[in-house]
């Protein structure tokens, strides 16, 4: 395989299971307004459900959609810090993040569980599909994004899904409709932290190994490909749109990080890389307005 | 239920309401509302600054409750406790500001379908269909401001009039029991205003809504509705009824304040515009 193909493969399948953690954090950040740092753990929450439960010699498929619920499970948790015992968002998604971290290695019962010699979900989807290798790997990612998008895109023009996009723009004026705001930060967080722990499931069955650090640093990486995307789709409103922008956020993100370590660049620069890239899509709009000479509103401290 | 017109729709009993109590910033915002309100009735409701008149519609709306002892049933039902979202199926609200009433984010046709289910279970079928558009284009061509061509268009690009004549179809479509105005049209220029209020107008005799309309106009209190309250440091002291509201002036009202509250009416107790 030349060098091109194989770097488009590799941010192609990143962009497809990292941006099923872009939609989740989309879905706290901006969609709840609800700013839950308790993903860089969920991540990891995810991989270890799924790990545990294969060397037990579970279903890999339903070990991956037991990682999902333990999502689910730990976003409601933040989400009743939050509504019930009146934690702020931030700090509710900090604790989630630094308790789970414990949590994590108790069910690995170690830092590592490794998944080489266990029969994974993309194990028995090659036996299925024939597949290998890179092609094996997009597939089942692919695949997975499908159905998750197919189903949001469903979910969020539902009358409960509705209630929830109106969520962070307007709290006041859902109470006032008649809708438990409460209980729409619970389905929203859980949700969110939910695909966050599929995303690791599948990423660790892929890796051959769960590590409890394989989620640090996750929510930055997330919150840039959500950038990039709004700012490659222009600020989208639309349902579908967001979502398509969350997965080509996540791949343009992946392919800048991919190229950088093809062209030499220690890994110790992806932060920084990172970090540009956000200035870059975020300052980009407003240059471009400035060049045009175009009124500009002032800046916002949000 | 069914209310024949007269019948009350909405009891207060003894509303007293404290904030910061036991502190150096304590205020008594209400301090023993007793109020009734028949069915079908249009109340405004005028007051100085502080009053407590946003106060006694917090409490009607369930935004927070009285302090023990007070009472609040709307149609029979004994709300005074329950949580503000609960109040919805039958209390129905237009804010001051046009962006609290409707979703920035969210198109016409979205809001609306938020709207058309107030105190309703909100279920995973789809929020728009056929059916539903038609209803919102009907409901809001009435109000004449070409918004039903613009179903799809987004909420936060409309003007702050618009938005509030949005915010006023979507708190009466789902027709509640009672509708509470607070100061709907006071951020609006006078055009606007008036396009708001004569929506107001149409809307409230149209569906023959039970309304509580606050107000810093005096005009405007004496114009609109068939009844007057005027609260002053959280207490009603005037309540005025249909027939003798008809002939009352502006000079009536100050008169009648300065002797209920004991105080001379300067034009910082109750303004006399906007
Ligand atoms: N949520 C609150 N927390 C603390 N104090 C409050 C709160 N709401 C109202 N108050 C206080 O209660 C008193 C009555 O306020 P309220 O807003 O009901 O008056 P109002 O009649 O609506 O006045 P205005 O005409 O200025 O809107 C004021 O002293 C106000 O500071
Ligand atoms: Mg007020």
């Amino acid at each position: 395989m030349d060098v091109i193909s194989s770097i488009l493969f590799v941010a192609g399948y990143e962009g497809l299971i990292f941006g099923l953690v872009a939609i989740g954090v989309y879905i706290t950040f901006r969609v709840l307004g609800f700013p839950d740092l308790g993903v860089d753990a969920t991540f990891p929450l995810g991989g270890a459900t799924a790990a545990v439960f294969i060397v037990n010699g579970a279903n890999p498929f339903l070990a991956t959609l037991f990682a999902f619920m333990a999502g689910l499970l730990a976003g409601i948790i933040t989400g009743l810090l939050n509504t019930k015992l009146r934690i702020s968002a931030l700090l509710s998604g900090i604790l989630m993040m630094v308790g789970l971290y414990s949590v994590n290695l108790r069910i690995m019962g170690g830092a590592n569980i490794p998944l080489i010699r266990s029969i994974t979900s993309f194990d028995i989807f090659a036996a299925f599909t024939g597949l290998t290798g890179m092609p094996l790997s997009i597939t089942l990612a692919g695949l997975t994004a499908l159905i998750i998008f197919v189903a949001l895109n469903w979910f969020l023009r539902t009358e409960v899904g509705l209630a929830l996009r109106a969520s962070g723009d307007n709290e006041k004026m859902l109470r006032g409709l008649g809708v438990d705001t409460d209980k729409n930060i619970l389905i929203g967080c859980s949700l969110s932290n939910g695909l966050v722990a599929l995303a690791g499931a599948l990423v660790a069955q892929n890796q051959g190994f769960c590590d409890v650090g394989m989620g640090i640093g996750i929510i930055v990486m997330a919150l840039a490909a959500i950038i990039i995307g709004e700012g490659l789709f222009g600020n989208p409103k639309g349902i579908t749109t967001i979502l398509l922008a969350c997965f080509v956020g996540t791949f343009a993100y992946r392919l800048f990080i991919t190229l950088a370590l093809r062209l030499g660049l220690p890994p110790g620069d992806l932060k920084l890389i990172t970090s540009v890239l956000v200035v870059v899509a975020l300052g980009i709009p407003y240059l471009r307005k400035r060049l045009r000479r175009e009124w500009i509103p002032p800046a916002s401290r949000m | 239920m069914n209310t024949a017109a007269g019948q009350n729709i909405l009891t207060l009993k003894d509303i007293r309401k404290v904030f910061f109590a036991g502190t150096v910033d304590e205020v008594t915002a209400l301090n023993g509302i007793d109020l009734e309100v028949a069915d079908q009735d249009f109340v405004t409701v005028i007051g100085s600054n502080g009053a407590g008149k946003s106060t006694l519609l917090n409490i009607v709306a369930g935004v927070f409750p009285p302090e023990r002892g007070g009472k609040v049933v709307i149609k029979g039902d004994d709300v005074t406790r329950l949580e503000e979202y609960k109040h919805a199926t039958h209390v129905a609200r237009v804010w001051q500001e046009p962006e609290v009433g409707t979703s920035r984010n969210l198109t016409i046709e979205e809001n609306m379908s938020l709207a058309i289910l107030r105190g309703q279970p909100r279920t995973i079928k789809k929020a728009i269909n056929k059916k539903r558009r038609d209803l919102f284009r009907e409901a809001l061509s009435q109000i004449g401001l070409g918004l039903e061509d613009r179903l799809t268009a987004q909420v936060g690009t409309l003007s702050g009039g618009q938005r509030q004549a949005l915010s006023l179809v979507m708190a009466t479509i789902s027709k509640p029991t009672i509708l509470l105005l607070d100061e709907h049209i006071a951020t609006l220029d006078p055009r606007t205003a008036q396009t708001v209020m004569d929506l107001t107008e149409m809307i409230v005799s149209r569906d023959k809504m039970s309304t509580l309309m606050v107000t810093h106009n005096m005009e405007m209190a004496l114009k609109y509705g068939k009844r007057l309250v005027m609260m002053h440091k959280g207490r009603i002291i005037l309540d005025i009824g249909e027939n003798r509201k008809k002939n009352l002036k502006i000079t009536d009202l100050i008169a009648a304040f300065e002797t209920a509250a004991g105080e001379e009416f300067t034009d910082d107790n109750v303004l006399l515009s906007c």
